[in-house]
């Protein structure tokens, strides 16, 4: 389990990589997204992956059974989520008015506030 | 816009199922899954349910409210919620609880108030976002 | 009494975030809205004179929010550099709040401009006074969105194009951020900051620390505009109206250069030979790269927004020479700088205000349209450029000083370079702007009565003030610096105050 959520996340940060490369707005939208869900994902797995295991620690006992899911983690990427949701829909929102006033989805288009004034 | 029959008829149906859902969802957040911020989102799809079925004005009308009094309303409730741990126990944010149980809800203390504030947000600021995607799609 | 202090403590936070949400309530009301900012600002410079006074005099504050001890709740700690990023932050506020209202025009007021200021303060302030990493993150996350919205405000087509370059770099620099909390959180279970500094040095484990390290410092060095990541910056700056270019330019990426400071001093201290000299060589090369660009530019806020970069590459190298003066030194220039930028910003904008453009080749005659906004001009350039006595020369002296103490000549010799290069920039500026006649094909088209708007010049006067008073009376904010920097260095006592043992 553990192995394959460590390929998801490679495949997710290898995906947003070459996405926010492209010149497509829409893909380097896509792209931040991938690599939202990829830092969300890797955290997910660091606090540890286990099936049917509340955290709880049991009567009578001082510490957790192991093996056991790191409920932290969780609870952080859960805000981080959160945070995700609000940032990505201002995101599209911009790329949509900008798409509708530049008239272009593409990047290589923006380069006007980068031009040198002769 | 063409809307469908099949759309318009269910949604009378979902909508207030899905209300009460999200309070549902919010009032038995704190030792179970759940919480304001769900609680939010089922309410803020249930209202964006309806805007597609009907369109946005009758949305609005139908809200009354305006999302951002929403808004407002869910962060001063929230703030409010963290000055009780200060009049109480001189420290910000820290939680007060009333002893007595309450039938289906349980404790109650200002964490659920807080929570309550979380939920009016997130409604607010969702509806803010579908409604002005709506707005710019009809212009 | 105690929690009257523990109201103080969270005050940089809840007093902006309160008055943005008075404000917000009271949406249509745009002059209670003016008059609501202007206060809240007064308010929180009170405040945080106060809190600069009671950490002097008590050493570093500690609240646990909630009452959940560290290093399992969040806490808030404030040690002199927090307080010093503080004050310098509430300042800032309230001079952009008096300059906003005269500048600002109405339609940008009815979108939400006040309250969107109070909750990037918000943000900002968050960032400098908490002591967990995650905390960090999401008040960056605050500050960001809010900045993001003021950027795009108003949707013309160039701020659109700055908008998407500022936000697609600042989200990658984020989710960057965010998995290096992860990772870290991974090897060291706790993302307290004290904790981790007590933590992470008996991992052993110096190959994945470091490369936990270079992952916070491309996430911050995007932040704070870095030399390879920087290009975000000069891209979006000169875009938005000239109140938000200025306070984003005193104090975004600031924040950016305190997180270093803050990660690099606590966290980060496991291998300096490796950490530091990487950041030394940015630093020069931050502060190079920064300079050369302005000297090609012919726009006066995008020359200004270039140096905000190269004068970054100071602080960075306060901070990599790892010395006591050096630290000291990288704090006192961002004291200084804070608040010549933003006065510079200030005089950009006057200048669009009046003569309707910030391209040098239109600009020309304005010292003898208005001989005082020359002589608020030249102050702060001269400061920034590092002339005797103004605040500039003696951040740059002590950064230069401590680099010879530590004999590194190379990078001194670069900054005095680049020293050198900012007089240049700043007389070009000087030359087109205020020392030329007007082109004749511009037509003049202000009146006379707009030069002598004396509420317009306030705001730039009493930053001109402090940076007088910096650099005539510098050392008393000299030893605030070097009190703040031995505070950094020797960090057993913040990690002993926070976690209580």
């Amino acid at each position: 389990m553990n192995l394959m959520m460590a390929v998801l996340v490679a495949v997710l940060y290898t995906g947003g990589i070459y996405m926010i490369l492209r010149r497509s707005m829409v893909k380097v939208i896509l792209g931040l997204i991938f690599l939202g869900h990829a830092a969300n994902l890797l955290i997910f797995t660091i606090g540890n992956l286990t099936k049917g295991k509340p955290a709880f620690v049991p009567e009578g006992m001082l510490s957790l059974d192991e093996p056991f899911a790191d409920p932290l983690p969780q609870a952080l990427i859960l805000t981080a989520i959160v945070i995700g949701f609000g940032v990505q829909a201002f995101a599209i929102i911009l790329f949509k008015r900008a798409y509708k006033t530049v008239g272009s989805d593409d990047i290589d288009q923006l380069n006007h506030t980068d031009e040198l004034d002769r | 816009m063409i809307v469908s029959v099949i759309l318009k008829t269910a949604t009378r149906y979902l909508i207030p199922l899905m209300l009460v859902f999200s309070f549902f969802l919010l009032l038995r957040g704190h030792n179970e899954p759940g919480g304001g911020f769900v609680g939010g989102l089922v309410a803020a799809s249930a209202y964006a349910l309806f805007a597609i079925a009907n369109g946005v004005k009758p949305t609005q009308q139908m809200l009354r409210v305006k999302p951002l009094s929403l808004i407002v309303s869910g962060l001063l409730i929230a703030v409010l919620s963290g000055f009780a741990g200060i009049v109480y126990y001189g420290v910000f944010m820290k939680a007060f609880w009333f002893e007595t149980k309450f039938p289906v809800i349980g404790k109650i203390g200002t964490p659920l108030i807080f929570d309550m504030g979380v939920y009016l947000l997130v409604l607010g600021i969702s509806l803010k976002i579908i409604f002005s995607l709506f707005e710019e799609d009809e212009q | 009494m105690k929690s009257l202090t523990n109201i103080l403590l969270v005050a940089p936070i809840l007093l902006p975030f309160l008055s943005a949400i008075i404000m917000l309530s009271a949406w249509k009301k745009i002059k209670f809205q003016r008059v609501m900012n202007l206060f809240a600002s007064g308010v929180a410079v009170m405040a945080s004179l106060a809190i600069m006074q009671k950490v002097r005099a008590d050493g570093i504050l500690v609240l646990h929010v909630g009452g959940w001890q560290a290093p399992f709740g969040i806490s808030i700690v404030i040690d002199l550099l927090s307080a010093i990023m503080v004050v310098i932050t509430a300042v800032i506020a309230f001079v952009t709040a008096i300059y906003s209202i005269h500048t600002i025009d109405p339609e940008r007021e009815a979108f939400g401009f006040y309250p969107l200021l109070q909750f990037l303060l918000m943000g900002i302030n968050g960032a400098f006074i908490t002591g967990d990493l995650f905390n960090l993150y999401v008040w960056f996350e605050v500050m960001l969105i809010s900045s993001f919205v003021l950027i795009a405000l108003g949707g013309r087509k160039d701020q659109l194009e700055g908008a998407i370059k500022y936000v697609t770099l600042n989200l990658l620099a984020s989710a960057i951020f965010l998995a290096a909390a992860g990772i870290i959180y991974g090897l060291a279970g706790t993302l307290n900051m004290a904790d981790l500094a007590r933590k992470l040095p008996l991992l052993n484990n110096d190959t994945m620390l470091n490369l936990v390290s270079v992952m916070f410092l491309i996430s911050f060095g995007i932040k704070s505009a870095l030399f390879p990541f920087f290009f975000w910056l000069p891209a979006s700056y000169h875009t938005p109206p000239a109140a938000v270019s200025a306070i984003f330019a005193g104090l975004l990426t600031k924040v950016g250069v305190y997180a270093l400071i803050r990660v690099f001093t606590l966290i980060f201290t496991h291998d300096v030979n490796f950490t530091h000299t990487v950041l030394l060589v940015l630093a020069g090369l931050t502060m190079l790269s920064g300079v050369l660009g302005a000297a090609t530019q012919m726009d006066f806020r995008r020359i200004l927004s270039f140096h905000i970069i190269s004068q970054i590459g100071y602080m960075i190298m306060g901070l990599a020479l790892n010395s006591p003066l050096a630290l000291a030194g990288g704090i006192f220039y961002i004291m200084h700088h804070v608040i010549v930028k933003t006065n510079l910003f200030f005089v950009s904008g006057m200048v669009n205000k009046f003569e309707g453009s910030y391209r040098l080749k239109s600009l020309g005659g304005v010292f003898k349209a208005s001989p005082v906004l020359s002589l608020l001009f030249f102050i702060p350039a001269m400061s920034l450029a590092g002339i005797p006595p103004l605040s500039g020369f003696w951040a740059k002296f002590t950064v230069a000083k401590a680099g010879f103490d530590l004999e590194q000549y190379f990078i001194v010799g670069v900054s005095l370079l680049v020293g050198a290069l900012t007089l240049y920039s700043m007389t070009k500026i000087w030359n087109e702007v205020f020392w030329k006649d007007k082109p004749d094909s511009i037509q003049n088209n202000n009146t006379k009565e707009s030069w002598s708007s004396v509420k317009l010049y306030l705001p730039l006067a009493i930053l001109s003030l402090i940076t007088i008073i910096i650099g005539f009376n510098a050392e008393p904010f000299l030893n605030l610096a070097i009190n703040a920097a031995h505070q950094l260095l020797n960090p057993q006592e913040y990690i002993k105050i926070v976690l209580g043992s």
